[in-house]
């Protein structure tokens, strides 16, 4: 019966994807909402992304100082924590942090104007609810997070910087110098692109859960939370096809 | 079936403005659930109908189908001349910018001003208007439901029944030629109804609309009608003015008025 279920939900957002994709590229362009939600999404969410991406770098090198020390390769402290954030932690981290902010807040927003019909309004006033509330925010979301991702990647260093220093000195140029020089080109750009994935994953489910929630404001509550559940879920399935598909490609 | 003989009776004199809206063999189903079953209605021009039916019995499904939120199974609904079924998103609007309906819950934009909200439908229809006549708009609409002072205020700062007054508003402010309102009076105290159903007949007659009314509150029937028709088991069992279906003898009609 669960599996039923799950095959007719994966059947249902795999359907409302394919709407989403017929009718992004086609006019009337929605430019001004969707500039609106860039401004929602990215702007808003930056101070959270932000501190998180803080709090991780500085936690972080403190955690794996002690064991560098024991294996008498402190300095290679920055290299080692400047690519666990750019690879994996700064993405996933941030689309984590994403998914429970924005994906929780257009599943309750667009839910609760199923609700109260107020898509139905939409409609009767002349726009196309699916392009005016689905389509903006999707793309809002995709092109969002990696912009979010860049700069909590630099927040995070900037913190694990301080988390150097705590025990030792180290100017901010030799730091950033010994991160750069162990990054290489196949350790930024998967990363990058994944995070694209990951931000449509959280617009489309969010919108997907909010756009069919079902009647009553219990239905509102349900799809904010699932909307976050599975997006969430979906941000780590992504990021094991992402990991196999750099290694393919060479890129790992 | 006396109280359809009326109703033809009622067809042998078309006003002058004839048939705004023929619905004819209208069929809606979900799953088993046969909604609308051969369903028939004629506006004309300037009249008030309204449907009276139980809770559940499809008034609500009808109105959708009439402007183009859910699609019938079979029928064709015509306004305006135009078979709404038929048309395409574009043309669909073209109809709609002409039709208001007044939605049950009101259906306000929470996230927006009550200005933003009345203004939503005049920007999304490609109406060429400046700002001045936008604001000029806004404001008479207002008046028309008498709460100018509202309008920079939220939704959720309204009480039921001025939310109620504001989505009128927001109907009126394209001056359609025939609203749809759906439940006008559900949610609210029996005063707050009276006065709404005294508002929309009073924009009935300053603007000269034709209304269809859903309804099971007979105050509302009795006052908003020119003729009431009865839904029952999806289809239209009988039809009238308030008064002649009042001494209508059969139990299935006289239920909603005892």
């Amino acid at each position: 019966m669960k599996v039923k279920l799950f095959l007719t939900e994966a059947g249902e957002l795999s359907r409302f994807t394919g709407r989403f994709f017929k009718q992004w590229f086609r006019p009337r362009y929605e430019i001004a909402e969707l500039m609106r939600q860039c401004y929602v999404i990215g702007y808003n969410s930056l101070p959270l992304v932000g501190l998180t991406a803080f709090i991780m770098g500085l936690v972080l090198t403190m955690q794996l100082r002690p064991s560098m020390v024991d294996y008498g390769v402190e300095s290679q402290l920055p290299a080692i924590v400047g690519i666990a954030i750019i690879r994996e932690i700064g993405p996933v981290i941030t689309a984590l942090i994403f998914a429970g902010k924005i994906g929780s807040s257009i599943g309750a927003e667009l839910g609760s104007m199923k609700v109260t019909e107020q898509i139905d309004a939409m409609e009767v006033s002349g726009t196309n609810p699916f392009k005016y509330l689905v389509v903006t925010r999707v793309l809002a979301a995709t092109l969002m997070l990696p912009v979010l991702v860049l700069l909590g990647d630099a927040i995070s260093l900037y913190g694990s910087w301080l988390g150097v220093n705590i025990r030792s000195t180290t100017s901010f140029s030799l730091f950033w110098t010994q991160v750069i020089d162990n990054l290489s080109f196949s350790d930024v750009l998967p990363a990058f692109i994944k995070s694209y994935f990951f931000g449509f994953a959280v617009g489309i489910i969010g919108c997907y859960k909010g756009y069919t929630s079902s009647k009553g404001t219990e239905g509102v509550g349900r799809s904010a939370n699932s909307a976050v559940v599975v997006s969430s879920v979906v941000i780590f399935v992504i990021d094991l096809l992402a990991v196999q598909v750099a290694d393919a490609l060479g890129l790992n | 079936m006396i109280a359809e003989k009326e109703h033809i009776a009622g067809k042998e004199t078309p006003s002058p403005g004839g048939n705004v809206l023929v619905i004819r063999n209208l069929f809606k189903s979900f799953g088993n659930n046969h909604v609308l079953a051969d369903f028939n209605l004629e506006i004309q021009k300037g009249e008030s109908v309204v449907v009276l039916g139980k809770s559940g019995s499809g008034k609500s499904v009808l109105i959708k189908c009439i402007i183009g939120l859910l699609e019938p199974d079979k029928g064709s609904i015509e306004m305006f001349g135009k078979n709404i079924p038929d048309l395409d998103e574009q043309e669909l609007d073209e109809i709609r910018a002409k039709v208001g309906f007044l939605f049950q819950s009101n259906a306000l934009y929470d996230s927006m001003t009550i200005r933003e909200n009345l203004e939503f439908p005049l920007r999304r229809h490609w109406i060429e208007v400046s700002q001045d006549e936008v604001n000029t708009m806004v404001m008479e609409a207002l008046e028309d439901v008498g709460l100018e002072h509202t309008v920079d205020m939220m939704p959720a700062e309204l009480s039921g029944g001025m939310r109620k007054r504001i989505a009128l508003a927001r109907t009126l402010i394209l001056k359609p030629e025939i609203i749809l309102y759906d439940e006008p009076t559900t949610g609210l105290d029996p005063m707050t109804a009276k006065g709404i159903i005294e508002l929309i007949v009073e924009i009935q007659k300053k603007y000269n609309t034709t209304s269809l009314v859903i309804s099971h509150d007979m105050n509302c029937v009795r006052m908003a009608s020119d003729r009431v028709v009865i839904l029952v088991d999806g289809r239209c069992y009988a039809s009238g003015t308030f008064d002649s279906l009042l001494k209508n003898p059969d139990p299935n009609v006289k239920q909603f008025f005892e």
